[in-house]
């Protein structure tokens, strides 16, 4: 079959949790794992007569995050009831916005094998969370549900994109990106397994000489980048198939399972969405003025798309680089710091991406909390520059300097590792050395050049991996070329 | 008529309300009623006068991010029709195929 006349077209609505202290609507905590129903009161959990009051801190970080987005910001914006019956939504209607939403019209780059593509934002606003339905076994084989209103009245900001993604690569990096965004106007954790950053993307396809769209589903529970990237193969294929064969694509909401890899159909107990929004008489328009948007705007991050081009045009990092150390912010400002003290960008770069990140790794380490100091990492870069130790010896030693955090200065003084750069005990190891290999001194005079590396071999075993290496090289060159 | 019957019965539905044949008929005719009335507003030119959302002239009012105590968890929980420790309890909501 052949699947190349055809294209996906996707769009994601991605909900964001807000680092509030409070909820959107109420005083209540927003603090992930309590008791069940312990951060609950009238008005999160909808009792008669309960009124909401806006958290202004929802509406900094609104405009905050539409900003970074390129989006307008609407002057006036309004809050309306989305309606509709479900045992986690206490009041029977979530309070989101709808007609006029906060932000609109904006966009976000992403970089597809180093080429720029533009997917638009088409609205940021908003909402409420609902509360959480908990299952002692699978959902299928339970006989009742549990509530906990807990995350009822989370803050949250639904992103929802233009249909501008062709392909699940695409939707990964658009996300990734919108993420980073977030975390580093610091508004939300971006932590997809806890829930405080959700995907549920609307995915059609369509023949690429078509310029109408396909009839859409709506894909959900998709909690990883893992899940997004292979729920939305599976379904592009699922739909390309089923429409090649004759047959017709239905709009309807579908869950992704993970064990399986395959999307199946979900029905709801109302079949058919009739949400009737209506704008919320308890709320009244929400008025932004130009001032409160400029005093955003002054406040707002570098964001890791500009911090990009600066490590790349500044710091005259490749691409690779860049992108890597911007992905998190704190590992952007380690090295930022690093380079700050021994401006050497691409060596501290590099000794950052292997040594330093697969340290964190094996620990779980976030880049702030680890033990290994920007300083330090520093000062290690120049006892290698000045030659005090030779790359290698620096890299034996990164495990146990990353460890025990001391001073790079103070374990080599410890271990006895300064760098061997005195010619006279050089040479006296290298003649050593060629008086016991007589033959392969022969061989090499012979045109044997490949030897070389053998001698070198030699004496640096002999020097315990302590010899200057460039040192090295030229003593032993100018012994095997001379009389000898 | 503005109304039909179906459409006071799936409004009924999406209400969770559940109508007798006779009510079904006389909130037809009364909605319809009410419908009528509001035609009355179609005779207005409306024509560069914004929609208007809420009646008085207000924006909104916001509160600062502060932590306020709430319920207790049985406080929380005393008007639950059925709990199971500190959950509410409530019927199984999802159909799967």
């Amino acid at each position: 079959m052949n699947y190349n006349d055809y294209e996906g077209v996707m769009g994601l609505e991605v909900h964001a949790h807000l680092l509030t202290e409070s909820k959107i609507f109420c005083g209540c905590s927003t603090k992930f794992g309590g008791e069940p129903n312990s951060h609950t009161c009238p008005t999160c959990m909808g009792l008669p007569g309960a009124l909401p009051v806006l958290n202004k801190k929802v509406v900094d970080f609104a405009i905050k995050l539409g900003l970074a987005l390129h989006c307008t910001i609407n002057r006036k914006s309004i809050f309306a009831r989305k309606n509709y019956y479900y045992p986690d939504l206490p009041k029977a209607y979530q309070i989101s916005q709808y007609e006029e939403p906060i932000c609109s019209n904006g966009y976000l780059d992403i970089f597809m094998n180093g080429e720029k593509k533009r997917i638009r934002v088409l609205r940021v606003h908003m909402e409420e969370d609902a509360g959480k339905l908990v299952h002692e076994s699978t959902i299928e084989a339970s006989t009742y549900s549990l509530v906990d209103y807990n995350r009822s009245s989370v803050p949250l900001l639904e992103i929802v994109s233009e249909p501008d993604l062709s392909t699940p690569e695409e939707a990964v990096l658009y996300l990734k990106a919108l993420r980073d965004v977030l975390v580093y106007l610091e508004i939300c954790d971006g932590n997809m397994e806890e829930g405080s950053f959700r995907c549920d993307a609307n995915v059609s396809v369509k023949r690429k000489s078509d310029t109408k769209l396909g009839t859409r589903t709506e894909m959900k529970n998709l909690n990883s980048f893992r899940s997004v990237e292979k729920s939305l193969a599976y379904e592009i294929t699922r739909q390309i198939d089923l429409v090649k064969q004759g047959g017709t694509v239905i709009q309807e909401t579908r869950l992704f399972n993970v064990d399986e890899g395959i999307t199946y159909s979900m029905r709801g107990k109302e079949e058919a969405h009739d949400y009737r929004y209506f704008p919320d008489p308890d709320l009244l328009p929400l008025i932004v003025d130009d001032q409160w948007i400029e005093e955003i705007r002054e406040g707002l991050p570098e964001l890791p798309m500009a911090k990009m081009e600066r490590f790349m045009t500044d710091h005259g990092l490749p691409r690779y680089d860049a992108e890597i150390l911007v992905s998190d912010k704190e590992l952007a400002d380690y090295f930022e710091e690093t380079v700050r003290l021994c401006k050497e960008p691409k060596t501290a770069s590099n000794w950052i991406m292997t040594e330093l990140l697969r340290e964190l790794k094996n620990g779980n380490i976030s880049p702030k909390d680890s033990p290994l100091s920007p300083a330090h990492l520093a000062e290690l870069l120049s006892l290698i520059k000045d030659g005090t130790i030779n790359i290698k010896i620096g890299k034996e030693i990164f495990p146990e300097l990353y460890e025990r955090g001391i001073s790079p200065k103070e374990l080599v003084k410890e271990k006895g590792l300064v760098q061997i750069s005195d010619e006279t005990a050089i040479v006296a190891m290298i003649d050593a050395i060629l008086a016991k290999c007589p033959r392969e001194v022969e061989e090499f005079r012979a045109g044997k050049d490949k030897l070389l590396g053998f001698f070198v071999g030699q004496v640096m075993k002999e020097a315990r991996g302590k010899a200057n290496p460039k040192l090295l090289n030229e003593l032993l060159m100018g012994r095997l070329k001379g009389s000898g | 008529m503005k109304i039909t019957k179906e459409t006071v019965e799936y409004v009924a539905h999406l209400g969770r309300l559940r109508l007798e044949p006779h009510e079904v008929e006389l909130y037809t005719e009364q909605l319809g009623r009410i419908l009528d009335h509001m035609d009355a507003l179609s005779a207005l030119n409306t024509e560069g006068i914004e929609p208007t959302s809420h009646a008085i002239p207000v924006s909104c009012v916001l509160r600062e991010d502060a932590g306020r105590e709430s319920l207790t968890m049985e406080g929380s929980l005393q008007n639950a029709p059925e709990r199971k420790g500190n959950f509410f309890k409530v019927p199984p909501i999802i159909e799967v195929d």
